[in-house]
């Protein structure tokens, strides 16, 4: 029996930059993964609902507005209201350095930021996905 | 566990439901056979499928009939197929971008579901998963299919009411009259009808619908193929978004034919309409004997398939695939006729026999 990793893309905020996030669709895509797409300015109450409702394994985040520190946490935060702490959170995108620890001790797996290839995404997920 | 879970799905929990249409995705037989709670449920819904080709307006319109459904208090719950890869088994699923809007509404359940290889529109599981919504008390099912092409015609199988949507611009009148999917609508949209020639393709849609009809009553289309054309100026009258577009009705049974509709998805034009309309066409198959028909019809094709899924499973059980492989190469060194083998095949799949 295949079990389909689903992960959701989506681009919490105001920025309206999502080539990237496009590009790890594309790329999740290729690795055999179903991909849902939520597109731009979403509230991380929408992302929540849609991990929810698509049985999402992965939240995939992309930020280039510099909100990440409130965004991304509130994310992880409505997870665990909704009991649904076994999905898996990571983020990427205009990042600094600094921010990664603090982001990291709220929950968000991994930071991922310009440049990285798409293979390491795709192999943190294969490894890190929290259900069987 | 999967009674658990089917108990939860009846509570009408979205997470046991989005679990539980994963794993009949995954075609996982014991959430299939954990089914069996729901059989006081079926039928509870009634199932809209919208289908028509990639870029019509599907999302777009599905969101906006989300809209409507809710403005009638039921609750709504939406299936969304898009392509796999034939490549790499992965999809994105983008109909969900469209619908955001309604995605924190407790009364609207949303799913996306890639079509792992099946040809016909629809996913494998989508027949299922409408079940599992349907127990969890949604009152609508909206099915959008994949973006089709002509014979793409899986949502007939599952659905109640099909909604054909068709865009300015796609071609001429005979591919309106070719077989396929324009015979398995039960009401027609020609969506983006702000666009030049909408009205061009609702007449022909309409010529398509009154041949089909006069042809099933034995008898020749009135005035031959140009029919619309001698009828231009009553129907000029008929062009606004929204209304049916509706010819003038003869003592033909012509008021029975499926409704063409105008809608401008992107701004909501014409939607109301389009709503009113799914639920009255609805109400008129169930009222006439129609919707009973088209249900057993359902149960009918589904359940020939689903036999063709077991009689798979039961190959695959048995090692089939060795018998498959030694008979393949006999076909290939000649000393077995492809069809001869077939038959060898088919009847040790039929005995259960192992390789």
């Amino acid at each position: 029996m295949e079990r389909k990793i689903r992960v959701i893309v989506a681009k919490p905020g105001l920025d309206g930059h999502d080539r990237g996030a496009k590009v790890i669709a594309r790329a999740l895509r290729d690795a055999g993964m179903e991909v849902i797409y939520t597109g731009l300015r979403q509230t991380p109450e929408q992302i929540v609902q849609a991990a929810l409702q698509e049985d999402a394994d992965v939240v995939a985040l992309s930020i280039l507005s510099g909100a990440h520190n409130h965004l991304f946490p509130r994310v992880v935060e409505l997870l665990r209201e909704k009991g649904a702490e076994d999905i898996l959170v990571f983020g990427g995108g205009v990042i600094p350095e600094d921010d990664i620890p603090f982001l990291k001790s709220k929950g968000i797996a991994e930071v991922f930021g310009p440049g990285t290839p798409t293979q390491t995404t795709v192999d943190f997920i294969k490894t890190h996905v929290k259900r069987s | 566990m999967y009674e658990e879970l089917a108990r939860r799905c009846l509570d009408g929990e979205v997470r046991a439901v989005a679990r539980f249409i994963s794993l009949l995705e995954d075609g996982d037989r014991q959430a299939y056979n954990a089914m069996s709670a729901f059989a006081s449920t079926i039928g509870h819904a009634q199932i809209v499928g919208i289908t028509g080709p990639p870029g019509s307006g599907k999302s777009t319109l599905t969101d906006k009939l989300i809209g409507y459904f809710r403005s009638k208090e039921k609750k709504v719950a939406v299936i969304a197929v898009d392509p796999s890869s034939p490549f790499s088994g992965g999809a994105i699923l983008g109909d969900r971008l469209r619908m955001q809007g309604h995605a924190v509404d407790p009364g609207v359940y949303i799913r996306s579901l890639a079509s792992r290889g099946q040809l016909g529109g629809l996913s494998k599981a989508t027949a299922f998963a409408l079940r599992v919504l349907e127990a969890a008390g949604y009152e609508i099912v909206i099915i959008e299919t994949v973006g089709v092409g002509q014979s793409e015609i899986d949502i007939v199988k599952v659905a109640d009411t099909v909604v054909l949507v068709s865009v300015p611009g796609l071609g001429d009148d005979i591919q309106v009259i070719k077989a396929g999917i324009m015979e398995i609508g039960d009401v027609f949209v020609v969506n983006k009808a702000d666009r030049d020639g909408a009205d061009r393709v609702v007449r022909e849609i309409r010529a398509m619908l009154e041949t089909q009809a006069a042809l099933k009553r034995g008898r020749s289309p009135s005035a031959g193929p140009d029919t619309l054309a001698s009828r231009s100026i009553e129907l000029l009258h008929h062009g606004q978004t929204g209304t049916q577009a509706a010819a003038p009705v003869e003592q033909t049974g012509l008021e029975d034919l499926p409704p063409v509709m105008k809608t401008v998805a992107e701004t909501g034009d014409g939607v109301q309409e389009l709503g009113a309309c799914i639920v009255s066409q609805f109400e008129k198959a169930r009222q006439n004997g129609a919707l009973q028909e088209r249900r057993l019809r359902s149960i009918k094709a589904q359940l020939k398939d689903i036999a063709a899924w077991q009689l798979m499973d039961r190959f695959a059980d048995s090692g089939g695939e060795g018998r498959l492989k030694r008979l393949s190469e006999a076909v290939y060194l000649r000393k077995k006729d492809i069809y001869g083998a077939a038959k060898e095949l088919t009847a040790a799949l039929v005995k259960g026999e192992s390789t």
